[in-house]
């Protein structure tokens, strides 16, 4: 309360009433003053309060000595407040009500109410600070003062005066804000409650919906964010975005995935593309529901799903029945061909020697026609890598292929699946042995 | 007489109002009725269709009108970021479900969310031949805002964590297991259940576990509690460390403080292992 000084209460030149309000209790700090009821007067400079029975006392504060300001709402047998927080006295400041204060921030009581308007204007005029630009005519003791040992202090306040003008600022967008997005969500819910209704008649099968509507009702979905009630079971073909994007992939993915020996797990797919996009990014739900439909696009990929759940794409050329089959079907079952259609997948040196010596076994035994099943084949080429070292384990295979751990450990995984190889479980990990029960 | 029509065009939720139709059909023969049944059914859906189709039109619209006002609260503010996701849930609506959704398209959700899923597996990857795939959200919150730079926008860790639930679906065992107040952060698809979450919160006040310990907090047969470290260590989220004073101790890289720890690349931990 030590920073109002005595006054007349007369607005200055270029001074404007913005606004005031009866029945105000002053406190100083958490103290009650004794000036304990008046009115307060808020113009484009001061802050301004007199005294309802004694029109004499009036004092006056300039509102560059205010920091920032809060609302405290009324309790029960309490008034709402505004407490203020004030900057220290400055040096020039005239007499006033208090000669000095432990406090640094006084509080206007509402008895009338009113504080809400007042809240408002004294933001508004805190804001604008219409008294730095337009300065009332006589002059008035202020924060601001050019004086010597202030200008640090100057700093400060302009910067907290910033932080809190922003905080203000925010509030207000954000309430503004969330207030339209209220709105928002209001209609959104109508569109779900919509498509609920919609999917529950293409699920009872009332009605004729043709295939094209279903699509165009699946990209509604898409468009709204909302799960789709009906299953793939239907077509399985997702909409035509997912249809374009898996063509996309398909283009994009042929060479990374022959650098990586034919297969990538789905996460690195994700960060491989969406680094690659830079913008407008997909989504890990797009990526997934793209690399379903390769399959009935007659894509030269495959989305594999190993039994721990990890998730993969695949160049077809390497699942194995496809091996089997253009094993046998493109191609007479000669060693030289076999070898040839072996090595178009792997070019690694090491399986390279192991073909060789798959190869010159079976012209001992002639009986390379019994290896009916590609799979048998793929199980064996393991089985002499394996062999070949002794033992395996998942970060030596992946060393050895050039492949990530995670993808080289399902493989081996797999040929243990088919009885090609065998297990040592110990904590110092999996190791795979040649299976010769 | 009344009929199903009148019903569609009066409000935005369409009613079926088949009791009202079925007073004209109680008088035909069965087959017809199923038939007139089918049709009104037809026309319903159809209609419906189209109806969605305009209020797709001016949603879309309206959501642009938010953008151009707010894009910018959500780009900047963590705390409305939640505020708009927990409302989405609430109508049953999931803004980050495709790059391709109105929201994603508009506001920017989407890219701010993949983005983030592209870093943190980037950061999973980077450590794990150091935790095994195991790490704290604080880490990972640390990490990936060190990795997006000074100029970035502000990650909170609601943001990763919603992030993460997305990231579930391609199915590399990403997962989050509460632990201390936090979380840990799985990103490999080893095997955990509630006994190795249990041992794992148990580790989490100083970093590793011994055998007594989880004997004497948790009441378990020493068979359990080995059976417990001993996948821990196998799935390499666990270090054995047989040379402590007392009892072998069982330390979770994971939970290391930054501290505590140097960074060794792939490349050296290769060259360190015999």
């Amino acid at each position: 309360m030590d920073r109002f000084s005595w006054s007349n209460g007369l607005l200055e030149i270029n001074e404007t009433l913005v606004i005031q309000q009866r029945g105000i209790r002053l406190y100083d700090g958490d103290d009650k003053a004794k000036l304990d009821s008046g009115v307060a007067l808020l113009s484009t400079h001061r802050l301004i309060w007199r005294d309802v029975k004694n029109h004499e006392c009036c004092i006056a504060m300039p509102l560059s000595q205010i920091v920032f300001f809060e609302e405290q709402a009324a309790g029960i047998g309490k008034s709402a407040k505004i407490i203020i927080h004030l900057h220290a006295t400055p040096a020039n400041k005239e007499t006033g009500p208090y000669q000095h204060s432990k406090y640094s921030f006084i509080k206007l009581s509402f008895k009338e109410h009113g504080q809400i308007e007042f809240h408002r204007r004294l933001t508004e005029e805190m804001t604008q600070k219409r008294w730095e630009s337009t300065p009332a005519s006589q002059p008035i003791p202020t924060a601001t003062g050019s004086q010597t040992g202030r200008t640090r202090a100057v700093g400060i306040v302009g910067i907290e005066r910033k932080i809190e003008e922003k905080r203000k600022e925010t509030d207000k967008n954000i309430s503004e804000a969330f207030e339209d997005l209220s709105k928002l969500m209001v209609k959104a819910k109508e569109m779900v409650e919509l498509s609920r209704s919609i999917a529950n008649k293409i699920k009872d099968k009332q009605g004729n919906i043709t295939e094209d509507e279903t699509i165009r009702f699946k990209s509604y979905l898409l468009s709204m964010g909302i799960a789709d009630p009906v299953t793939r079971e239907t077509h399985g073909s997702g909409t035509h975005y997912h249809m374009q994007l898996a063509k996309q992939l398909g283009d994009m993915l042929q060479v990374p995935l022959e650098e990586r020996g034919g297969m990538m797990a789905l996460t690195e797919v994700y960060c491989l593309v969406n680094r690659a996009r830079g913008m407008e990014l997909l989504s890990p739900e797009d990526l997934v529901n793209a690399c379903k439909v390769f399959e009935s696009l007659k894509l030269p990929l495959r989305l594999r799903v190993f039994d721990s759940g990890v998730m993969v794409v695949q160049l077809q050329s390497h699942s194995e029945e496809e091996m089997i089959s253009s094993a046998l079907d493109n191609v007479s079952c000669t060693i030289p061909n076999i070898m040839l259609t072996l090595t178009r997948f792997r070019r690694h040196a090491v399986l390279d020697t192991h073909l060789r010596k798959m190869s010159s076994h079976s012209r001992e035994t002639s009986r390379f026609n019994a290896l009916n099943s590609f799979r048998d084949v793929f199980g064996r080429l393991l089985l002499l890598q394996v062999s070949d070292k002794g033992s395996l384990t998942a970060e030596e295979f992946a060393k050895l292929l050039g492949l990530s751990v995670l993808l080289s450990k399902e493989r081996l995984l797999l040929a243990e699946k088919m009885g090609h190889l065998c297990t040592d479980d110990s904590v110092e990990g999996l190791r795979f042995y040649p299976n010769l029960f | 007489m009344a009929n199903t029509a009148t019903s569609l065009s009066s409000c935005g939720a369409p009613a079926v109002h088949f009791n009202r139709s079925s007073e004209n059909l109680a008088a035909a023969p069965p087959a017809k009725q199923k038939a007139k049944y089918k049709e009104r059914g037809n026309v319903l859906a159809e209609d419906q269709i189209v109806q969605m189709s305009k209020q797709l039109e001016t949603f879309k619209s309206n959501l642009e009108e938010f953008a151009s006002k707010h894009k910018q609260e959500i780009r900047k503010n963590s705390q409305f970021r939640v505020q708009f996701q927990e409302m989405c849930s609430t109508i049953g609506v999931d803004p980050l479900a495709s790059g391709k959704g109105f929201w994603s398209e508009m506001l920017g959700v989407g890219d701010f969310y993949y983005e983030l899923g592209v870093q943190i597996i980037e950061v999973c990857l980077a450590l794990k031949h150091r935790n095994g795939g195991l790490i704290t959200l604080d880490e990972l919150h640390h990490r990936v805002l060190k990795g997006r730079g000074k100029y970035a926008q502000d990650v909170s860790q609601d943001d990763l964590m919603r992030a993460i639930k997305k990231l579930k679906v391609m199915g590399n065992g990403f997962g989050m297991i509460p632990v201390g107040g936090s979380y840990l952060v799985q990103s490999v698809p080893a095997e955990l259940n509630m006994d190795h979450t249990v041992v794992l919160q148990l580790a989490e006040k100083k970093g590793y576990v011994t055998v007594s310990e989880i004997k004497d907090s948790l009441k378990w047969e020493k068979e359990r509690a080995c059976h417990v470290l001993d996948h821990l260590l196998k799935e390499g989220l666990a270090w054995l460390d047989s040379q402590a004073a007392e009892e072998a101790q069982y330390w979770l890289p994971a939970l290391f403080a930054e501290l505590t720890s140097r960074d060794v690349t792939p490349e050296e931990a290769n060259q360190m292992t015999p």
